[in-house]
């Protein structure tokens, strides 16, 4: 049984409603959305109260804004919520009002950031990307009925990855990275739509391959567990080694590759369940990290700042960015100083992106950092929870790989700025500015809210069809016909490749 | 598939748990070392953060702050600034700060935990207390009198009330405009590196960092340790003294810049300031009982300050023996003997108030802002210096130097005005310009006691050498303070 204790209640309440109302699938019930709505009630007052907390400690007013905001955040969720509860009633209460909650307080973020550098602010464009962001959520969730269609997009996926991935190279590097384009005034960065699609493309090439990844292989040391693949079925992985370093070299964004290995390992391992490619992978990984650390310069300063972050205060130069990442973090202690009154502004160049943790940490303290990767690390279990509720192996695995996309990143920066690993240009999903990344995280959610939709749907209504069966009425039949339906509507060339 | 999914999740809850325990790491237990990092800017913007508290002379702000919007938001101003620099000092976003703003620095930042009612509760709720007040015993027309009266001379004048020992007036010329210095921009930059290059040292406190050689003024000490010790008991009987007179153990012959001072009388020799007979006179007394008197006095003491140090005045090197030749030059305030124009409004002072000395303070009290006293300066018992006899035959012998001696120009109408002129000699083999000395004291007529002790000493390097004199150079300036203070 991999539907767990977790739906039981939802399951009993579907079944004695739809027991008890015949006529059309009942949607109130079982899908949770009351509960959806409450949440993104608290989800949307969050952040307007945070944007009332910077206007008082600032200037000691509520900010002339605070309605309007409010009211915008307010539409925008109100919009989502619409369009889960009319294409996908079944799914997961709890994601949506995450991520509004953890975009309104990137927004709160940046404002209280653009408060400092009035010259520069970065709120309204954050704030139309945001509104972008929900746009193409809803746009996913109304136009993409079954989340099986995107299987058949696996190798389109993959090669619209690589050109996204490749097009910066022709553009000029901006701080050291190449991982901007420049288009009419906007900075885009393809590398976070990237993500997406190869999470699209592992999934879709995993669902199809794992048994011949899983029953082939070597033996070594004629020990059972670390069976090395073979040959044949070694070249994506060593493709996909190739991809990350090339990456890494080429775009100098080690961040980004890190997490494509990492996302890789993770499905590899999914699929197959076999720790030699584990082995495999990480020894690849060590391997391409070190060789890169020492001779790539750019890299190989990023490792020395987090071995030493004080190295540039002893010789005299001022603190460096890292350093003064983690005065902020000291200057917060358990409590925080309070919304708008930290000085992580001190960190300079990309305080509100890379570093926008370390406003989070100095002026919400401890207390609600630790809320935020709470936050994080909810969002992340609903998405593996829907990957165990899944059935079908595309899909699992797909649901695991969006989680995993989200739990890496939220590592590998938020280690990044605390000192815990070497830092690496990359975005705080949903909280750091950036349209690119505001945009595909939209998308992730969108995909695990229609996922689980069908992952708790299938239940409900298999439940609810037997219920129907046993007492004797014709539920059975719409039922079949609906799917029927659905199935057409896909065949006939409905434009499900998201984001392509 | 399902195990796998699972490890993966628990895979991911163990990086969020590392996220977790480093997060707490370093908000934790490495922020006391982040926090107090010199490379830190946040205490720096903190201490900024609010207006500093204003320094009061005469129940008005001399000091204020401007709000520049930028990170370190509070910049001092000050009124008046060159005028009241030697009492207020700077308070600099870039140089630190000196005198009252950093001796004070406590309550006008606002840190001092007397400042707050409930200090705790203000650590816990990160809420700051607002900079206090510092209200000073500065009376502004002897302030304003003794600098306008240095005018473009360099120069010093230190003004005591001789009852309790508060400072009325703290001057040096030339002075600056701690102003210039308050921001962190390149003016403030420039104007630091012109202040702290000029050869007219004008960030120099010359009323209470500088030591000078007494010269004349100094005979006030050894007259006093004369008197005390017996050595004279009839200031009218003549002293046996010769002139020139030779230094004992040399061949020198000292001798004196006016007639009649041999044998002359001990009034005499003060009124019209006969070096010889003073030289004869420290001999006699002996380096003991001489030491023994300026130490009562104030000289060697390291320790004084008021509540900013005061640099030490020196009356013989504090364990080295002196021969007798060099202690007839001490006595007449010349060789090593070095005091402050402080330490010498401290010896006049002593003189007025009856032989005692009153330790000087320049802070009466602080406030918080809202006006709550915070702490008063209470004024130490008074340390008797010399006999109250000796006290009065001085200020018999300081007042005939104004009436019909050295000091005519400090004459005030309607008081009597004690006084004694000092020229001091300086430099390799006295090349350098003397120094002008002149300190008084006067009581206003049908007061019961002298109000005012003034010290002021004139550098004066344009005069022509034979016109300086603590006459003519220092006793007008000390007559203006007088009459200031006698005023109001």
């Amino acid at each position: 049984m991999e539907h767990r204790a977790c739906y039981v209640p939802g399951m009993t309440k579907a079944g004695t409603s739809v027991a008890a109302d015949p006529s059309p699938p009942a949607v109130r019930s079982p899908g949770r959305r009351g509960v959806e709505f409450s949440l993104l009630t608290v989800a949307v007052l969050l952040p307007v109260y945070g944007y009332c907390a910077v206007g008082l400690a600032r200037h000691g007013t509520v900010p002339p804004g605070a309605a309007g905001y409010g009211a915008g955040l307010a539409v925008l969720a109100l919009l989502a919520h619409l369009a889960v509860r009319l294409r996908a009633p079944y799914a997961d209460p709890l994601l949506l009002p995450i991520a509004v909650l953890l975009n309104g307080l990137g927004l709160v973020l940046i404002y209280r950031l653009d408060l400092e550098t009035p010259h520069d602010r970065a709120a309204p464009a954050q704030l139309v990307w945001s509104a972008l962001g929900v746009a193409l959520f809803i746009t996913v969730v109304l136009v993409l009925r079954d989340h099986r269609m995107l299987q058949r997009c696996t190798y389109v996926s993959m090669a619209a990855a690589l050109v996204l991935l490749a097009l910066p190279i022709l553009f000029p590097a901006v701080n050291g990275a190449r991982i901007w384009i420049r288009v009419a005034g906007f900075s885009i960065q393809p590398g976070e739509f990237a993500k997406v699609l190869l999470a699209l493309f592992f999934a879709g090439y995993l669902a199809g391959n794992r048994h011949a990844l899983t029953y082939t292989g070597r033996r070594l040391w004629g020990l059972k567990r670390f069976e090395l693949p073979t040959g044949r079925v070694l070249g994506p992985i060593v493709a996909i080694w190739v991809l990350s370093v090339g990456v890494l070299v080429l775009e100098r964004d080690l961040g980004t590759s890190l997490l494509f290995f990492g996302l890789f390992v993770v499905l590899l391992y999914v699929a197959t369940g076999r720790t030699g490619w584990i082995a495999v992978g990480l020894l690849l990984a060590v391997a391409g990290a070190v060789a890169v650390g020492r001779l790539e310069p750019h890299v190989h300063s990023r490792v020395e700042d987090w071995l030493h972050p004080f190295a540039s205060v002893e010789a005299g130069r001022g603190p460096g960015q890292l350093a003064q990442s983690l005065f902020a973090f000291a200057a917060g202690g358990a409590l925080g100083t309070g919304l708008g009154l930290g000085h992580s502004v001190l960190i300079g160049f990309a305080v509100k992106s890379d570093f926008i943790l370390a406003t989070v940490g100095e002026e919400l303290g401890l207390a609600g950092l630790t809320a935020l990767f709470l936050l994080y690390g909810l969002l992340v279990e609903r998405g593996y929870r829907t990957g165990l509720a899944l059935r079908d192996p595309f899909g699992r695995l797909l649901a695991t790989g969006l989680a995993s996309i989200v739990a890496l990143q939220v590592f590998v920066i938020a280690g990044g700025v605390t000192g815990l690993i070497p830092l690496t240009g990359m975005a705080m999903p949903f909280l750091a500015q950036g349209g690119s990344s505001v945009i595909t995280n939209w998308v992730i959610v969108a995909l695990l809210i229609r996922m689980s939709d069908s992952a708790r749907g299938q239940d409900i209504r298999g439940r609810a069809a037997v219920r129907r069966a046993r007492a004797g009425t014709a539920g059975r039949a719409s039922e079949a016909g609906k799917a029927g339906r659905a199935s057409k509507a896909g065949k006939a060339g409905r434009p499900y490749g998201v984001g392509s | 598939m399902t195990t796998y999914i699972r490890r993966a999740a628990a895979l991911c809850a163990l990086l969020f748990v590392a996220l977790l325990v480093n997060a707490a790491r370093v908000q934790i237990y490495q922020a006391p070392a982040h926090d107090a990092n010199p490379a830190n800017r946040r205490p720096t913007i903190a201490r900024w953060a609010q207006p500093r508290g204003d320094i009061l002379v005469a129940g008005r702000p001399v000091t204020g702050s401007r709000d520049t919007g930028e990170q370190l938001r509070y910049e001092r101003t000050y009124r008046n600034g060159p005028l009241y620099a030697p009492v207020t000092g700077f308070a600099s976003q870039m140089y630190g700060s000196t005198l009252l703003e950093d001796a004070e620095d406590r309550v006008l930042a606002g840190t001092e935990p007397a400042l707050s009612l409930m200090p705790v509760w203000n650590d816990m709720a990160r809420s700051r207390t607002p900079g206090g007040r510092v209200v000073t015993t500065v009376d502004p027309a002897a302030q304003l009198a003794a600098y306008t009266g240095l005018g473009s001379r360099r120069g010093a004048v230190a003004a005591l009330d001789p009852a309790t020992g508060r400072v009325l007036a703290l001057v040096s010329t030339p002075s600056y405009d701690p102003g210039e210095l308050s921001g962190n921009d390149r003016s403030a930059t420039a104007a630091w590196k012109r202040l702290s290059g000029a050869a007219s040292r004008p960030m120099l406190n010359r009323a209470i960092r500088r030591t000078y050689p007494p010269g004349s003024t100094f005979k006030v000490v050894t007259a006093a340790a004369a008197l005390d010790a017996g050595v004279v008991r009839n200031v009218d009987a003549p002293t046996r003294s010769p002139d020139p007179y030779t230094l004992p153990g040399t061949s020198t012959a000292l001798a004196n810049e006016v007639e009649g001072c041999a044998d002359a009388s001990l009034r005499y020799a003060f009124e019209w300031s006969c070096n010889t007979v003073f030289a004869k006179l420290g001999v006699d007394v002996g380096a003991g009982r001489m030491r023994e008197t300026a130490r009562g006095l104030g000289f060697n003491d390291a320790g004084l300050r008021i509540p900013f140090p005061v640099a030490p005045s020196g009356f013989g090197a504090a364990d080295a023996p002196m021969d007798r030749a060099q202690l007839a030059l001490s006595s007449i305030g010349q060789f090593d003997t070095r005091a402050t124009p402080l330490q010498m409004a401290m010896v006049t002072a002593a003189v007025a108030n009856g032989g005692s000395v009153r330790a000087p303070y320049l802070v009466e009290r602080t406030t918080s802002a809202s006006g709550a006293t915070v702490s008063v300066t209470v004024p130490r018992a008074p340390h008797p210096a010399m006999n109250p006899a000796t006290a009065a035959r001085l200020r018999e012998l300081m007042t005939g130097v104004v009436e019909h001696g050295t000091g005519a120009k400090a004459a005030v109408k309607g008081a009597t005005v004690g006084g004694k002129t000092g020229t001091a000699q300086h430099g390799v083999g006295n090349s350098g310009t003397p120094y002008a000395w002149f300190i008084s004291w006067a009581r206003a007529e049908g007061a019961p006691a002298p109000a005012v002790a003034v010290a002021v000493v004139v550098e004066d390097a344009d005069a022509d050498r034979g016109d300086i004199s603590g006459g003519g150079d220092a006793a007008p300036i000390a007559r203006a303070v007088m009459e200031a203070v006698l005023r109001g």
